[in-house]
């Protein structure tokens, strides 16, 4: 247990210190963990060979980045992505498999290792690319899309080639026949389909996939209910997780890619009211399991080999960087990718990935590349990996800027003047404000933690989300980083002080909001920084008031006027009594000195409402008066 | 060379989304060294109108300008509440009321009719000056020298008839002369608009 515990102080130390440092020299989180890994690793031996057994385990964090992305892409947009995802990624992965083979065979190998060869090198690092696009925000762009769509190709193409590795057995290296492995199966010693006739696991993966979706359709939506009701969020981020990984299961089971699985659940989830909840629960153990998994790698460079080889390894990772670069820029232009997204998605896949691994142990266990070859190979995949963030920040630093500058002009204004507003809260009042904005045109995301809430409005076609608005998880994934204002409706009034506080220290362009409950509810938001505040119940209240004059036989407009005044009078004592309210020390002091301030406010009040026809400056009657009766003579 | 004046340009039009003309008159008065220009719709969008501070304006500022569209041969209503609420006796007249007095004070207006509606024989029957008599008047009351109206005529149709850029050049001419002070000296005081004014200094002096 001791040992864990160091291990684990070891890893997350490491990470600590160095991601930190590597963004704010703006390297990106990706190469802080693969630096944190190569200090703790082959520099200090701070860890050692349990680093591969940790790699599939944090492998996972792919899954569960897998089923975030799906989130993100509802089936519509999947439909509509068809064309990229299987022209542009089937042809990336055939085109570069095919170059890297004949590379391989007229350097003298074996063609069935040319061609595994081929295959580990085609495919991408889905784990830093989606990382890093998340993180600069590049996953919306058109450059950022296709790269998704390739990445996508390539996990659904690593079953397929799970399955072929074992034909390409070499007869030299042949010392275990191919029959007594499991077919396409890999690690796994549990599976549904082995010893099934073909026609029979056939049916058992389509009906798996087929539950999966039906189940995510119409199982999950009162299951999510049944667990929010209880008000329990960790009970929630139990019940995201248990998705997440009773998928992965079912997927492995059936022999099918976990990531493949996730992402199909997080595609069907797209469109359900518990989407931003699902979101900020797994997003944290995503991002842990990410960062453990790019420690790792770079933890598991192996600087013997490293040094013994390193021209050789060099040579072949820039080499490989190079071809696929190539082959991606071509591929772009086919598929007519412009501008500054041409070259994102160039430089952003270039890389050799984490499913490279994966295969390099899989086909040296079925004897198709020798154990040295296979380590040599590992060392070009994870040194690629290592190159892939300074490829970003090339892009970020040269790329990208020069196209920034032709785009100027008014059309980005415009994008952020619609920018859109986030309501927390949608109880009676936020709903008023939600339909005053939808009915201008004005998009709003709307955010409540009552599920039965959320339900009733997701009937009436309002697009709105169950969670709790006051956790910042749920907020970033609500868009905050992009919203212009946030409208603050919800009931817990510490909650709302503490959300006004949170947003306006972290995202200072955003306006907030707020509805108080009460005057010193009122005064805590001021003093929180919020843009603007409103009493809950003053203007009703105010209004109240007025009909009970105007029943009372007072003119109505002139009920009209005295509203104002005693409107205007409560603005101007508001400082003072909101200065009381501050500078209070004692208890007792305060509540005196505010007390008689109150009073004096009310006296005040009175005395101005008063009609009083010799002072023609009194406030409440300076609408139009007429001159002195005399004023003629004068 | 006399010394800059300040002109507060109090502007009317209850949707300038919507305005054809307004909205460039608007522009190009907006941000100008030493004008203050005042959405009113804008400030007091429920005629709620702050007497103090429009006083006060009007205490810091030697010309005072009204823009706005035509309404009923008169200003928009918030314009005439402005009035109402602001010129208050003991400030803008009566004892003690002389906070405008030696001011300027000028309409800048846009019309739908064509001008020769607003003749004698048109169907307007009174000119733009005698229409706007009752501000006239106000002016004289409250002591400020009243100048003819910069007025465009036949607003609807100007942008289509080329006539709407020649206008707002001539309200940015207006506003600098006024700025500089010099014209509020030699103004054409029987003139039915002060248009004819401006476009002949400036073809004099480009």
């Amino acid at each position: 247990m001791t040992e864990v515990f160091v291990q684990a102080f070891i890893y997350l130390c490491a990470a600590v210190i160095m991601v930190p440092l590597a963004k704010r020299l703006g390297l990106g989180s990706v190469l802080g963990y693969l630096i944190a890994g190569v200090i703790i690793g082959p520099i200090t031996g701070l860890v050692g060979n349990e680093t591969t057994t940790i790699q599939h385990f944090a492998e996972f964090g792919v899954v569960m980045m897998l089923f975030l992305v799906g989130l993100e892409l509802d089936p519509a947009s999947l439909w509509q992505m068809r064309m990229r995802l299987f022209g542009l990624g089937g042809l990336q992965v055939t085109l570069t498999t095919m170059v890297i083979y004949f590379i391989a065979l007229a350097l003298g190998q074996p063609w069935q290792m040319a061609l595994a060869i081929g295959l580990v090198f085609s495919l991408s690092s889905t784990a830093i690319v989606l990382q890093t696009f998340s993180e600069k925000g590049l996953g919306k762009t058109d450059g950022g899309r296709n790269a998704f769509s390739v990445l996508l190709f390539q996990d659904i193409a690593v079953i397929p080639m799970l399955a072929f590795i074992p034909l390409l057995a070499l007869s030299e290296l042949h010392n275990v026949s191919i029959e007594s492995s499991h077919g396409n199966q890999h690690h796994d010693t549990m599976s549904l389909v082995a010893g099934l006739p073909n026609w029979g696991a056939a049916i058992v993966v389509l009906g798996s996939i087929t539950g999966l979706v039906l189940a995510g359709r119409f199982l999950s939506r009162p299951l999510f209910q049944y667990v929010a009701k209880t008000g329990l969020r960790e009970v929630f981020t139990a019940s995201a997780l248990m998705l997440v990984i009773g998928i992965a299961a079912l997927m492995s089971l059936v022999g099918l890619s976990p990531a493949l699985g996730t992402f199909l659940a997080g595609v069907v989830l797209a469109n359900s009211e518990f989407r931003h909840e699902l979101e900020a629960d797994i997003e944290p153990f995503k991002g842990l399991l990410l960062g453990l998994f790019f420690i790792t790698v770079g933890a598991g460079i192996n600087f013997q080999i490293l040094n013994d080889n390193l021209a050789i390894v060099l040579a072949m990772a820039l080499g490989l960087m190079a071809i696929k670069a190539l082959i991606l820029y071509g591929l772009a232009v086919l598929f007519r990718v412009h501008a500054s997204n041409r070259w994102l998605l160039t430089l952003s896949l270039a890389q050799a990935g984490e499913f490279g691994f994966v295969l390099l142990t899989y086909a040296v266990s079925q004897k198709v590349l020798s154990h040295q070859l296979a380590q040599l190979l590992s060392m070009v995949v994870a040194l690629s990996m290592f190159l892939t963030p300074l490829l970003f920040i090339l892009f970020d630093k040269v790329i990208q800027p020069r196209y920034k500058i032709n785009k100027a002009g008014g059309d980005t204004q415009s994008v952020e003047s619609t920018g859109p507003v986030i309501i927390a809260g949608i109880g009676r009042f936020g709903q008023v404000v939600n339909r005053l904005l939808i009915a201008n045109q004005i998009p709003t995301v709307v955010l409540d933690y009552k599920a039965s809430q959320v339900d009733n409005l997701r009937k009436i076609n309002v697009k709105s989300y169950y969670g709790d608005a006051s956790r910042a998880q749920l907020l970033e994934t609500a868009g905050i980083d992009e919203a212009r204002m946030l409208v603050i409706a919800i009931d817990n009034r510490v909650k709302a002080v503490e959300l006004v506080k949170h947003v306006k220290q972290n995202h200072p362009q955003v306006e907030v909001l707020v509805r108080a409950y009460d005057r010193g509810h009122h005064y805590e938001l001021n003093d929180a920084g919020a843009d603007y505040v409103i009493s809950e119940v003053y203007k009703s209240a105010l209004q109240m008031g007025g009909e009970a004059l105007k029943r009372l036989d007072i003119h109505p407009f002139r009920v009209e006027q005295l509203k104002q005044h005693f409107t205007a009078m409560e603005r101007e004592f508001f400082d003072e009594l909101f200065d009381s309210w501050r500078n209070k020390g004692d208890k007792v002091g305060f509540d005196q000195h505010y007390h008689h301030l109150f009073m004096k406010f009310q006296d005040q009040l009175t005395e101005m409402m008063q009609h009083n026809p010799e002072d023609r400056r009194s406030g409440a009657e300076r609408g139009w008066t007429p001159p002195p009766k005399d004023y003629l003579d004068e | 060379m006399s010394h800059q004046k300040r002109v507060l340009i109090l502007f009317a039009h209850p949707s300038i989304k919507r305005s054809e003309v307004n909205r460039f008159l608007f522009e190009t008065s907006r941000n100008r060294e030493q004008v203050t220009l005042v959405d009113l719709y804008g400030e007091y969008p429920t005629y709620e109108i702050d007497i103090d501070k429009e006083q006060q304006r009007l205490r810091d500022h030697d010309v005072i300008m009204f823009m706005f569209p035509l309404y009923w041969y008169s200003t928009p209503a918030i314009l005439k509440e402005w009035q109402d609420l602001v010129l208050e006796y003991g400030f803008a007249y009566g004892q003690g009321g002389s906070a405008l007095r030696g001011k300027s004070f000028i309409c800048a207006l846009t019309a739908g009719g064509a001008e020769k509606a607003y003749h004698t024989e048109g169907y307007n029957h009174f000119t733009i000056r005698e229409l706007l008599q009752p501000l006239e008047q106000t002016a004289f009351m409250t002591g400020m020298q009243y100048l003819p109206p910069l007025a465009l005529f036949g607003a609807r149709t100007a942008a289509e008839d080329g006539r709407l850029k020649q206008h707002v050049q001539r309200l940015d001419r207006l506003l600098s002369m006024l700025v500089a002070g010099n014209l509020t000296d030699i103004a054409p005081n029987d003139s039915l608009t002060i248009n004819q004014y401006i476009d002949n200094i400036e073809a004099i002096d480009p």
